[in-house]
């Protein structure tokens, strides 16, 4: 009894319980109203996604001891570029490659700020935040239109299970990218050298250095592919969910990414469960908006970002934050 | 002995803005010795063996392993060339295990994954060969420093390294910590494993090696073997004058109690208990010597006692008089003196001018304020003339402390600190990383303020520094005073068993 009730207090005891309390609750709330309940899962994947590829691209750059909050930025221009190359080529291909490309190219721009020009990284991210919102609002012009955006894709007969086929296996390809992205960047980082090195560099980096592994290089491509995943959250905004570009369309989302991957414990797998919690509280915000109850809109908006304020201020000084994020790394 | 050495230095020089920190350095290595390059901070020990493991690259002058001249660009090449280094400062990631932080950067894979099942196998085989017994699994901020070095040593065998460098491997290690070290460091030589021991502490080099180089100011003064020389030989030889080892120093003259601790209980940052109802006195006249090895509670202990952190339990009563404590400024203002264990986080503002960091507790007072104004002139008079009494090498009052050496900054705060009226004062590891022309000199005024009647608190965890300066000893282990005794009875290794936790009886 006492091992058991000790397995139960632990951390995976909790998540264990925490797991099964909630498909508890979906399968009884499924039985009593099963079109309300696909509905609100189904918002919790799309709300999820931009989020989770956001708190990805925080984990590669943070885990290699960069502290990356332009993720906002990286997703606006992301979305921008995207939805830019669809409108002039029609090619979703494109598109999709452009806006992982410029969230590429603001992850350079990072690091160069922030490895060869040793500027303060919060201010670094702050400035591609600012570039970001700039650059988009003065180049969008109102009323462009698009041949299309990315459809949905069911995968054969996965997509028939009753509730969890059209929720899992009946989306659009870069929904499943992300979820695929979760699991291979999880993988990378605890069971392969690169995911090995990457860790050390960003808890001690003179350890690593003396050992020849090469920081600044390995620096500069974790923030380059954490940018383009940031990209692509970008691109799914504007060519898988929305379809089109809006003014400061990614609303925050960037940040919320940011709390995304604190409440995950910088780990992918730990930040996709936190990422389908904020979805789950932002599709929760539609739902009863939906169902007319007597609350102002405004509180149920605010939802997903007193969820974000609640799971931070909580969590502070209980995570584990790579040692060496946010410091200058000085060659000897 | 015709050999080959296994590492040769030939006419090294290498110049950084200002110093010339290695000029023509000459030096070989034989196969399965310890040779150990004694010399003061900034000698230019460190940076010979940083060339010698890449991470510097040498403006003239060539290195040769096995007899070939070898090309080092990074530390890579010196692993491949089968040179090891431990870090003085270990280079260990603290939330990776033993194994992950031995075989990072050489990981053993299989299919581009990582194999750790493999991995902690040849950990295991190879800390068994070498008989440096460690916890494959353990994380490396949950284990003793003495252990943490070997996770280092078994790094540089691991990957296959012939020569190791141990720069100032004992600084961080109990006595009978060093004695594991020396056991390890000969079993390493028996499997023909080539040392270079850096080291400034001429006990140790004497105990260990076979061969000794003496640096001084970047050049090799001389090289000779423990049988030849002995300390006051190689102290002569790394400062190039007589110098006094031992301090001198009149018998104390214990007058009134000074100062009284009741029942002290401090909590660390970490909210652990890290002094546990400490109780002791001081009178004037005397110095009380905190021996005891570093992360036992001294540094919350002092801090208490200086008024930087609160006590949970406890009186401090100075001159009969009680003192609240976190309260800097009412101890500053009862003739209470405090030469901090950082220097540069406590003891300075390393931005600010020497002029602005001798007034750091009396620019309130005049003749430094008159009011709201601060007095510059009186200001500057008094750097300077505390820059000359206390010979603090710089160019002038007005340079930021961060541009003077360690030597210099502990003497700026040995004289602010020393500069005004004085009933106790409180040293914590007065001389840590200091030259022995420093050292001297502070222990010479610590000496001087307590024959003018000041009671001292001396806490270090050098042991030749409590036995030479103290007048009484109290050894602090897991925060409590285990044992108090008078100088006379002291002893290397009484103190030495009692700061491993050991009690006699």
């Amino acid at each position: 009894m006492e091992s058991v009730w000790r397995f139960l207090k632990s951390k995976q005891g909790i998540t264990i319980i925490g797991f099964l309390v909630l498909v508890i609750l979906v399968v009884v709330f499924y039985s009593i109203s099963p079109n309300q309940t696909q509905a609100v899962l189904n918002s919790m994947i799309r709300h999820s996604t931009p989020l989770i590829l956001g708190a990805l691209c925080g984990v590669m750059c943070e885990r290699s001891g960069i502290i990356n909050i332009g993720i906002e930025g990286h997703m606006l221009l992301g979305a921008f570029m995207g939805y830019m190359v669809n409108v002039w080529t029609g090619s979703l291909v494109l598109a999709v490659a452009a806006s992982m490309l410029t969230g590429s190219l603001m992850g350079l721009l990072l690091a160069y700020m922030s490895i060869k020009l040793k500027l303060d990284q919060v201010i670094g991210g702050t400035v591609i935040n600012i570039l970001a919102l700039g650059l988009t609002g003065y180049f969008y012009t109102v009323g462009l239109t698009t041949s299309g955006k990315i459809m949905t894709f069911p995968l054969g007969p996965l997509a028939d299970i009753p509730l969890i086929g059209p929720v899992l296996f009946n989306n659009g390809f870069i929904t499943y990218a992300a979820i695929v992205l979760v699991f291979v960047l999880h993988f990378f980082l605890y069971r392969t050298p690169w995911g090995l090195r990457t860790r050390a560099i960003g808890e001690h980096p003179e350890a690593a250095d003396t050992l020849g592994i090469n920081v600044i290089r390995m620096r500069y491509m974790n923030v380059l592919i954490g940018g383009a995943i940031a990209g692509l959250a970008g691109g799914f905004l504007t060519l898988e969910s929305v379809g089109s570009f809006e003014r400061a369309m990614t609303n925050g989302r960037g940040f919320i990414a940011l709390a995304v991957m604190i409440f995950g414990n910088w780990s992918p797998i730990g930040a996709w469960g936190a990422a389908l919690l904020f979805g789950f509280a932002t599709a929760m915000q539609t739902q009863l908006q939906f169902m007319g109850i007597d609350i102002p809109h405004q509180f149920v908006g605010m939802l997903p970002y007193v969820l974000t304020i609640v799971v931070v201020a909580g969590l502070v000084g209980r995570t584990h934050p790579p040692a060496a994020e946010g410091k200058v790394f000085e060659k000897e | 002995m015709n050999q080959v050495p296994v590492l040769e230095v030939r006419h090294v020089s290498k110049q950084f803005p200002g110093v010339l920190a290695n000029d023509d350095i000459n030096f070989s290595l034989n196969k399965g010795e310890i040779h150990a390059i004694l010399g003061e901070n900034g000698a230019g020990k460190s940076t010979l063996l940083n060339i010698i493991y890449g991470l510097y690259k040498a403006d003239q002058g060539e290195i040769l392993v096995d007899g070939q001249p070898i090309e080092l660009s990074n530390t890579q090449d010196a692993i491949r060339h089968g040179i090891g280094m431990v870090h003085q400062h270990f280079m260990l990631v603290p939330v990776f295990t033993v194994t992950e932080n031995i075989v990072l950067g050489s990981e053993v894979t299989r299919n581009g994954m990582l194999n750790m099942k493999e991995a902690r196998q040849k950990v295991t085989e190879l800390s068994k060969r070498f008989g440096l017994e460690v916890d494959p699994d353990a994380l490396i901020e949950e284990i003793p420093v003495g252990v943490q070095q070997r996770v280092e040593i078994l790094k540089a065998l691991y990957r296959d390294a012939k020569i190791l460098f141990l720069d100032e491997p004992t600084a961080v290690l109990t006595p009978q910590e060093v004695g594991d070290l020396f056991k390890v460091i000969e079993q390493l030589r028996e499997r023909g494993v080539s040392i270079i021991f850096i080291s400034h502490k001429l006990k140790e080099v004497l105990a260990i090696s076979d061969k000794i180089t003496v640096m001084r100011r970047g050049k090799v003064v001389g090289s000779t073997t423990p049988r030849e020389a002995n300390e006051r030989i190689l102290a002569e030889m790394m400062v190039g004058r007589d110098v006094i080892l031992t301090v001198d120093k009149e018998p104390a003259r214990p007058a009134e109690k000074v100062l009284e601790v009741k029942d002290l209980t401090v909590f660390s940052d970490q909210k652990h208990k890290a002094v546990d109802h400490v109780s002791f006195d001081i009178r004037a006249g005397e110095i009380l010597g905190i021996a005891g090895v570093q992360g036992n509670g001294q540094s919350e202990f002092v801090e208490a006692l200086s008024g930087l952190r609160d006590a949970a339990e406890g009186e401090m009563i100075l001159n009969g008089q009680r003192m609240p404590f976190k309260h800097p400024r009412a101890l500053v203002e009862h003739a209470v003196s405090h030469v901090p264990e950082d220097r540069q986080k406590h003891g300075l503002v390393l931005s600010y001018s020497l002029i602005d960091n001798m007034v750091l507790c009396t620019y309130y007072q005049p003749p430094f304020a008159k009011g709201f104004n601060r007095q510059n002139d009186a200001m500057r008079e008094n750097a300077e003339r505390l820059i000359k009494q206390f010979d603090v090498r710089t160019p002038n009052a007005d340079v930021k402390a961060s541009t003077l050496s360690g030597g210099n900054q502990q003497k700026v705060i040995v004289a602010r600190e020393l500069s005004r009226p004085v009933k106790l004062l409180i040293v914590n590891q007065p001389t840590r990383g200091l030259d022995v022309g420093s050292i001297e000199y502070i222990h010479s005024q610590i000496v001087k303020i307590r024959d003018e009647g000041a009671a001292v608190l001396l806490v270090s965890a050098e042991l030749d520094e409590i036995m030479s300066l103290s007048d009484r000893i109290s050894v602090m282990y897991h925060g409590e005073l285990v044992a108090t005794m008078d100088v006379k009875e002291a002893t290397r290794e009484k103190l030495g068993l009692l700061m491993a936790g050991v009690t006699p009886d």
